[in-house]
Formats: C-alpha cells, sequence, structure tokens
C-alpha cells in the first residue's frame, strides 16, 4: 500500500529573524478558529516567558489546525513552529525532519537575509517543498515584486506568483493556506508497516511524566501498546496519543503514519526518550529506525557555579530539567579553586548561554556565576598526542606544546553595501578571511568570511549590529580547525591565581584584551581593608597590571540618639552585602565582576 | 535609677539646605505654637510615665532657635520642672546663626542654657551659600560674640568635611576660624549625600572631593585641631578638656534617653521607640511606636566604638557584665595588625585611620 494521507499536510515555518514568523503562525491559528478570540494573545506559540520578551522563538512548537479549504474539504495541518536564531539550527533541523513541505517567509521590504537562506538550505536538504510567502506588504518601504523577483534569482524557487501578505494586519493570509494545501505534499500511508515515529521534541510535565511529541511515519500506536524506544531499547506502557492543539492537549484514540501528535506513557526520566530517537512498538517492532538527526555538539563552553555553594543540587536539578527539554545543552560536574563546586556546560552558542543561564536564574530563582565562554582547542604536544581543551584550567605546560588548532567558521554576512567597508574592518579586527563578496542585488552583499569561532562568540553579532545599524545579519556554520598561536591569560587578585577567570585568547589579542580586564576588574572590585593588585599574566610573566587602592572611608559621621536602629541595620546590611562577594584568598569579588569580565563589548 | 538625657525636637528651618534630610520644614506662627504646647503636654505626660529624673536637655532640629526665646524659655522650663533637671546639668539649644531674634541668648541664659550648638559647616562664603546657608562669616562672629556676653560659655561650631569643591586649604580656613572664636567644641562631620536630597539629584554636576581626598581631609583635622587644644574624643567630636557633649555622650555609652517631638527616638528602660515623622500627628497627640529592644552587647560595641575610649573592658563589665568575647578579640586582632585599631588589655579602640573606615570594622566585629 503506497497510496496519501490526502487531507494531511505538514509543514513548518521558516524564516529570517523579525520577518514576522510568530506573527503569521497566529494569524493562521485565528484563521482556523484553533483558538477562541479571547484566548488569543500575541506570539501564542512562543509561551515561555523569555520568547515572548526577546520576540524570538527558542523552542520547537506543534499545533495541529483543522482547515476547510476552498475545495469544500477539511484538512488537518500540523504546524510545527521553528527558532529563527543561527544557535537554534539544530531545533529548525528537528522540526523539518517532521514535515513534507516549509512556509518561506521572506519580508517585502528587508528581501532575503543570512537566516532566510541557511533556513531555506536546511529545508532542501529534508527534501521538503518550499512554500514561499512574502510578508510586511503592509509597510510603506515594501516592494513585493523586487523581493520575490530576489527570491527566484537567488534561492531559484518560483515565487512571482507567492502570496502577498500581511500577517499583522491579517491581509491576504488565508492564500498561504491555500497555498498550503496546494504545495505541500500529503505524507505517505504506511499504516501497515511496523511503527515508527520520529521523537522531534519532549517536555517534561511533572504529572504526565514525559510527553513526546511524535511525527508518525509508518504505522500506529494507541494506549495500551508497549512503545520501544530505538536508540535506548527502554519500553513503556502507551497512557495516551493525542494531537497538539493551539491552547491544550486533544486525547485520540490512535496516532497513524503521517500525523503529528504526542505521546505519554509515564516516562520518568528524559534521557529515555531522546529527541531524534524513533519510536516503534515492542509487539511490533521495527528493524531500522529512522535516520536521525544530526547530532548537536555543543561548539560554546562555560561554567555555571552557584552564588550561595548551598545551591549546588538545586542548580543540578535545574540543568536536568532543562536538559530534557533541550538536547543541545550538556553539563558535567567541575570544581574550581575559585568557585567552588559547579558544572561545565555547553552551548550551541553565546545565545542559547545566555537564554539558558537566564531561564536558571527565573525559572529556578538561582543566582549565577559564570566564567568566560571557551571554545574547544586542539592542543598538539610534542609527544605527537593531541589534547582538546575546553576549560582554559586545563590548558597544558606551554613548554609541552608543539602547536594548538582554533575552531573556525564559515560565515555570511548579508548588508546593504554601505556597510561593507564597515564589516570587513570588524571581521579583520575579528582575524576574519576574507573568502568572497556577491552581490545579490543592488541593494545587498553577501560577504563571505572564515572566523575562528571564539572571536564570535563574544559579542560579533551585537558588533555588527551596532556598525550596520542593524541592517546586517549574520550566519555560520562550523568549518573545521586552523592552528593558531594560542596563549592562556591567567588572573592574579593580590598574587592569587583565579582559577575561574582564565582564558585562551589568540597571542594577538592577549595584550588589548588583558588591559580591558585588568581595567573592568579593577572598575568592578570595592576597595578593600588593603591594596589589590591585579594582574594579568602569560605563564609567570605579568601582561598588564591594575591596582584596586585600598578602601580609606566607610564611616557615619553622625551617629547620635535619633536612629540607633537603623544605623545597625545598615551595618548589618552592609555584613549581608559581603556574605554575597566570592572570597579569593584575601580579597572579595561581587559576581558583577566576574560578568564585566565576560560582556567586554563597549 | 540613673539620670536620663532628654531630647527635643523642633522640626522647623527657615529654608531646607540641600545636603539634609533631618525631619524639618518651613512654617508658620500658629504651627510653630501648637508644636510648643504639645511638646510641653508630652513632656509632662512621659514624665508621669516613666518619673525620671534628667540630667541633659538638648533642643535639636530642624532650628530651635526659630521658635524665639519665649517660646524656647517656655519649653526648658516645663522640661527641667518635670524631669527635675537641676541647675547643674547640660542644657544646650541648636542655633541657626541667621536671622536671630534679638536679646534671644540673654532669655536663653536666664531659662539655664549652658550649651549652644550653632551649625556653622563653613567659614567661607562661597561654600555656605551652596550648603545653602545664609548668614556670612561676619554675622557669625557677632553671633558668637552675642553668645557669650549673654554669659553662655560653651559653644560648639558645626563643620563639614568633603563639600563641593571644597579641600585641605578651606578646610584649614574654617578650623582656624573656629580656633580663632575661642569656642570650646567643634563638630567635624563628613558630608554624606543622602537620599532624597537635592544634593543626591545633583550628585553628577557637584564636584565632591574623591575618597582619597576626603579622607585626607578627615585625618587633618583631626591633628589640626588635636595641635590646638581640641581633643577628638568621637569620631565626629572635639572639645577642650571638660566641654565634651555630655548630652551626646550619653547615646554612645548607651544610656537612656527620652526624646520629645516629631521623630524623636527614645531608648528607656530597655526599649527603643519613636514618635512618626509627623509634626501634626504630634500636634494631634499620636502615640511613640516601638522599635524593639536595645542595649545588648553588639549595639553596645557598635556605639562605644565611636569613642576614642572605645570598648573598654572595665566600662563593659559595669554595663552588660561580660569581657570582651574572644571572637571579637579575634576579629579585632586583624585590624590592629594593620594599625586599623588597638586591641589591649584595656580594651578595643580604633585609631583615626580605623575610624574612617569604621563601618566596615565594626559590622565585622559585632556580626
Amino acid at each position: 500500500m503506497s497510496d496519501k494521507k490526502e487531507n494531511i499536510r505538514n509543514f513548518s515555518i521558516i524564516a529570517h529573524i523579525d520577518h514576522g514568523k510568530s506573527t503569521l503562525a497566529d494569524r493562521l491559528l485565528e484563521l482556523t478558529d484553533s483558538v477562541a478570540i479571547r484566548d488569543m494573545e500575541e506570539q501564542l506559540l512562543d509561551n515561555m516567558e523569555l520568547e515572548r520578551e526577546r520576540g524570538i522563538t527558542i523552542k520547537a512548537h506543534a499545533v495541529k489546525l483543522d482547515y476547510k479549504a476552498n475545495d469544500g474539504k477539511t484538512y488537518e495541518l500540523n504546524l510545527i513552529d521553528t527558532p529563527g536564531h543561527v544557535d537554534f539550527n539544530y531545533e529548525v533541523s528537528r522540526s523539518l525532519a517532521a514535515c513534507e513541505g516549509a512556509v518561506l517567509i521572506v519580508d517585502a521590504s528587508q528581501g532575503i537575509e543570512a537566516q532566510t537562506l541557511a533556513n531555506t538550505y536546511l529545508a532542501l536538504d529534508h527534501n521538503l517543498e518550499i512554500v514561499p510567502v512574502i510578508n510586511k506588504i503592509d509597510l510603506p518601504a515594501a516592494d513585493p515584486e523586487r523581493v520575490a523577483q530576489e527570491v527566484e534569482d537567488v534561492i531559484g524557487i518560483p515565487c512571482l506568483e507567492a502570496p502577498r501578505v500581511s500577517a499583522k494586519t491579517g491581509e491576504n493570509v488565508g492564500a498561504v493556506l491555500e497555498e498550503i494545501v496546494k504545495l505541500v505534499p500529503p505524507p505517505e500511508n504506511h499504516d501497515d508497516k511496523p511503527l515508527r515515529a520520529l521523537i522531534f521534541d519532549s517536555i517534561y510535565d511533572s504529572y504526565r511524566g514525559v510527553i513526546v511529541y511524535v511525527r508518525v511515519m509508518d504505522g500506529s500506536i494507541k494506549p495500551g501498546d508497549t512503545m520501544r524506544m530505538m536508540a535506548t531499547g527502554a519500553e513503556f506502557n502507551v497512557v495516551e496519543t493525542g494531537y497538539m492543539r493551539a491552547t491544550s492537549l486533544e486525547p485520540c484514540k490512535c496516532l497513524s503514519s503521517g500525523e503529528v501528535g504526542y505521546i505519554t506513557a509515564s516516562i520518568k526520566t528524559v534521557s529515555d526518550a531522546r529527541v531524534g530517537d524513533t519510536v516503534t512498538t515492542a509487539e511490533n517492532p521495527a528493524s531500522e529506525p529512522l535516520p536521525g538527526y544530526r547530532k548537536v555538539n555543543p561548539m560554546v563552553f562555560c561554567g555555571i557555579y552557584p552564588a550561595d555553594g548551598a545551591d549546588y543540587e538545586n542548580l543540578r536539578d535545574a540543568l536536568e530539567k532543562l536538559q530534557l527539554n533541550d538536547a543541545a545543552l550538556s553539563y558535567e560536574p567541575e570544581t574550581s579553586g575559585a568557585l567552588g563546586f559547579g558544572f561545565r556546560c555547553g552551548f550551541l552558542g553565546l545565545l542559547h548561554l545566555e537564554i539558558i543561564q537566564e531561564r536558571l536564574e527565573r525559572e529556578y530563582n538561582l543566582d549565577l556565576v559564570t566564567t568566560i565562554p571557551s571554545v574547544i582547542y586542539k592542543i598538539h604536544l610534542t609527544d605527537k598526542s593531541v589534547v582538546e581543551i575546553d576549560n582554559p584550567c586545563n590548558y597544558p605546560d606551554p613548554a609541552t606544546v608543539d602547536f594548538a588548532e582554533e575552531p573556525v567558521v564559515e560565515s555570511h554576512i548579508y548588508s546593504p553595501p554601505e556597510y561593507v567597508g564597515a564589516i570587513m574592518d570588524l571581521c579583520q579586527d575579528r582575524r576574519g578571511n576574507y573568502e568572497g563578496m556577491t552581490y545579490l542585488d543592488a541593494d545587498r552583499v553577501d560577504l563571505k568570511y572564515t572566523l575562528p569561532l571564539n572571536e564570535i562568540i563574544y559579542d560579533f553579532f551585537d558588533v555588527l549590529k551596532s556598525r550596520t545599524r542593524g541592517y546586517a545579519s549574520f550566519d555560520y556554520e562550523m568549518k573545521g580547525y586552523q592552528k593558531a598561536t594560542l596563549v592562556k591569560l591567567d588572573v592574579l587578585l593580590n598574587g592569587d591565581m583565579i582559577d575561574a577567570l582564565s582564558f585562551i585568547i589568540h597571542s594577538e589579542k592577549a595584550y588589548p584584551r588583558a588591559r580591558r580586564i585588568a581595567e573592568r576588574l579593577k572598575e568592578n572590585i570595592p576597595r578593600q581593608m588593603f591594596e589589590i593588585p591585579i594582574q594579568i599574566a602569560i605563564g609567570g610573566k605579568v601582561i598588564a597590571r591594575e591596582t584596586v587602592k585600598a578602601m580609606r572611608k566607610d564611616v557615619l559621621a553622625k551617629c547620635y540618639g535619633g536612629d540607633i536602629t537603623r544605623k545597625k541595620k545598615l551595618l548589618e546590611k552592609q555584613k549581608e552585602g559581603k556574605k554575597r562577594m566570592r572570597q579569593f584568598g584575601t580579597v572579595e569579588v561581587p559576581q558583577e565582576a566576574f560578568m564585566a569580565v565576560l560582556k567586554l563589548d563597549d | 535609677m540613673n539620670n536620663i538625657g532628654l531630647y527635643i525636637h523642633i522640626p522647623f528651618c527657615a529654608s531646607k539646605c540641600p545636603y539634609c534630610d533631618f525631619y524639618s520644614f518651613r512654617s508658620d506662627e500658629a504651627t510653630r505654637e501648637k508644636y510648643a504646647e504639645a511638646v510641653i503636654r508630652e513632656l509632662h505626660s512621659a514624665a508621669g510615665k516613666y518619673g525620671r529624673t534628667a540630667d541633659t536637655l538638648y533642643l535639636g532640629g530642624g532650628t530651635p532657635s526659630l521658635l524665639g526665646g519665649n517660646i524656647l524659655a517656655d519649653i526648658i522650663e516645663a522640661a527641667k520642672r518635670d524631669f527635675r533637671i537641676d541647675s547643674g546639668a547640660e542644657i544646650t539649644v541648636e542655633c541657626n546663626p541667621h536671622s536671630l531674634e534679638n536679646g534671644i541668648f540673654e532669655k536663653l541664659k536666664a531659662a539655664g542654657v549652658s550649651r549652644i550648638s550653632l551649625g556653622l559647616q563653613s567659614a567661607n562664603d562661597s561654600e555656605r551659600k551652596r550648603l545653602g546657608r545664609r548668614a556670612d562669616r561676619s554675622e557669625i562672629e557677632s553671633v558668637i560674640k552675642s553668645i557669650k556676653s549673654a554669659g553662655i560659655d560653651n559653644i560648639s561650631l558645626d563643620v563639614m568635611l568633603g563639600i563641593p569643591d571644597g579641600n585641605i586649604d578651606s578646610l584649614k580656613s574654617t578650623l582656624d576660624f573656629c580656633i580663632s572664636q575661642d569656642v570650646s567644641h567643634i563638630s567635624g562631620y563628613i558630608l554624606k549625600i543622602e537620599e532624597g536630597t537635592p544634593f543626591e539629584k545633583l550628585q553628577g554636576t557637584l564636584s565632591l572631593p574623591d575618597d582619597d581626598a576626603v579622607s585626607d581631609m578627615y585625618l587633618f583635622m583631626c591633628e589640626y585641631l588635636d595641635s590646638h587644644g581640641y581633643k577628638q574624643y568621637e569620631i565626629s567630636n572635639f572639645a577642650k578638656r571638660g566641654s565634651e557633649s555630655r548630652h551626646n555622650l550619653k547615646y554612645w555609652n548607651c544610656e537612656e534617653y527620652l526624646g520629645i517631638g516629631a521623630a524623636a527616638h527614645s531608648f528607656i528602660d530597655g526599649k527603643r521607640f519613636y514618635y512618626p515623622r509627623s509634626a501634626e500627628g504630634f500636634i494631634n497627640g499620636i502615640t511613640p511606636e516601638a522599635d524593639g529592644e536595645g542595649g545588648d552587647l553588639g549595639e553596645y560595641a557598635m556605639l562605644r566604638l565611636r569613642l576614642t575610649d572605645g570598648l573598654d573592658e572595665g566600662e563593659l563589665k559595669k554595663k552588660i557584665g561580660i569581657s570582651i568575647p574572644d571572637n571579637m578579640r579575634k576579629k579585632a586582632e586583624k585590624y590592629a595588625a594593620d594599625g586599623y585599631l588597638v586591641s589591649d588589655g584595656q580594651g578595643i579602640r580604633l585609631t583615626r585611620k580605623g575610624f574612617l573606615v569604621s563601618n566596615t570594622i565594626i559590622s565585622e566585629l559585632i556580626y
């Protein structure tokens, strides 16, 4: 049997950040009456507080829409939302694997941007049918004809007939649904085969355990079946199957091939339901799993420590919970002489790092100290062995190092031509290697650079945005390793080395960076009862130095009968404040000092 | 029962100085009169309630002198009567040298006032202007003359350190002025930018001397006054021998005092309490609010360490019946090594360098 499930369409929406993906999703939900008007709020699918605040999508979200098309038939449309930012490409990849088509949104005023292309190529890699949509036609600067031509020229997909819509006003959004029905192929009917369902997401629910989001490729699954995870072999008794609705979960009797839905089976740990794994049944197991996703490797690492050592267990629990929903997050325990017990965590990029940090702080109410992010360096030793270092503390004795390699990325920067000079300066400054420049049209160039990853993980994107007034867009992918002259910088406070502040850097950058770090530390370490020398050293050689002078004045000049209680409280508060600082040898360092070193951009 | 100190708060000022966060405001005559009546009423009821004798009386503010000699004399007489204050008591009135009523000091002297505290802040007219002080140097000179000719010899001048654009030279000229006036007592305060004051809002535009400069000024002041016969006895207070403020010493010795008036605080029978910051409420008979217990070792140490005599073993034994605890001694030794304090058989005493960072040291020692 190889007929099709004619009434089902599975699709994602892909777009460059800010091109209106979440707004269009909102309109589609409204048009299909998936949400009661009174429940409608903006960016409905972005239900994480952080997503709404930052206006970005971090996690994939899925929702089933019922759509009565112009042909009179009712279709089951499964929308799987995707993040836009480069850090989250793996999430995009997960979503796309569960679909047959992708709606490509292009801003009618901005045209193609870096992530438009990156995400389109990802979709084409998954053999998806692309449904182009020109959005934001309500903008005064909108030029849908030019943008449609650009899509045809640059991406090579037919676009001249693409719907011109305004997700904001709702204009012509209905045409998008029609296009989805028309262009996205229905899934194959493989109901007669053994079950194979791809896990594209999972969330942890304290009542039901792990809720597994799947796309069923072959066969079917229903409550009472014994599901088996093909990677781990773990088996669970299926409690419930159902569909994701916009604001709730809707149980169903059975999920069959072509459908998108959820399964609950009292699964206690997320590691038992790994995203990318294939679900089959113990009763009638499939022989081969579905191809998994491209494995995501963390590229940026940093130490995360609880500000209060007593929170170590809480931090571990929180990381464990976050990892349930975020396969790209990795962590393992580490110990720092300066910071005590914490975790070495791996992230996809700096945005990912920031988001995890914010979620830990907000959702789990933790006070954290984060160390300087690092990438993975390959250090070739004179004995011909190679060590991989993601923690500066493990940097080998320079005398044993033959040479070192650092990871580089191939990056594309899209920008109006007038900013090319500024971008080139920036890339030059970041040790970039110019690879070429292509004019996409008269208003837009594609600059190709090879850049060391450690040059872009701190603040590259922010600086790029500010130097191009927000016009440039940026995307990158790992290219490999290249030789680099690296040094490890150590920070000494009052003569004691603070391991948590050490970092690895290209030798060319060592001096200016060392000076700025010393300055920043000086600004952020309060004066104490003695003078504190701040030294930045390579090996034993000090290359930058500042001094925090001894505190001289901290006194209540006036103290009479009036308010003894208040004065007492003031002293008490002062003492409390000191407890919140980290004690390094004799020196007390506030958390802000760590943050200041982390964020050197100015 | 020990004699207590009696404090009366007069929350009125002719104008508000931009650095001041004390409870004070401009007022009309009727309010001032009603307020004075309320003070006399509260004095009487507190006397009945506590049945205590006072041996110091301090009228502070605000600007008590704004009430005028007659009203002040009425209040002082009432206090003397109710709290059996005898002629040997120290009775202080704070005065603003500007727009004083003629003959006020004669009236105060007749009422038994033995000490006048004048808010000088600076003897340099340009600095005085920045601080919102109205009188000029010559006016102050004549006020001091009239205090003395009224027969009040114990005069204290308030001096401020760390004034915008101030430096050691301008401080020295102010101190020279005080010395030349041969006053018996000088209080030297480091300016603190208080929340909600005009100075706080202006902070960025005021060119305030930095911590190092102010610290140097402070050390200079201590030495300079010392060399001119003014002995330091508290972080901010200097006196010729025998002219230390007996009333204020009660605070630092953790002794009992009763405060009458809006925003006035009391410590009596182990309890702290205060009248709310409302003159209207005070006039209408609002009752004081409790502010917990007082007088434990931490509090006693915090106050005593402000004195040059420091936390004295003998006094501590008398007051609380214990010796300085080992852990406090141990923490003190760390600071002693760096010259911030002296810790010996007599007790723990902060040095001048230690006074400058006394918040850090005291909070470390007592918590």
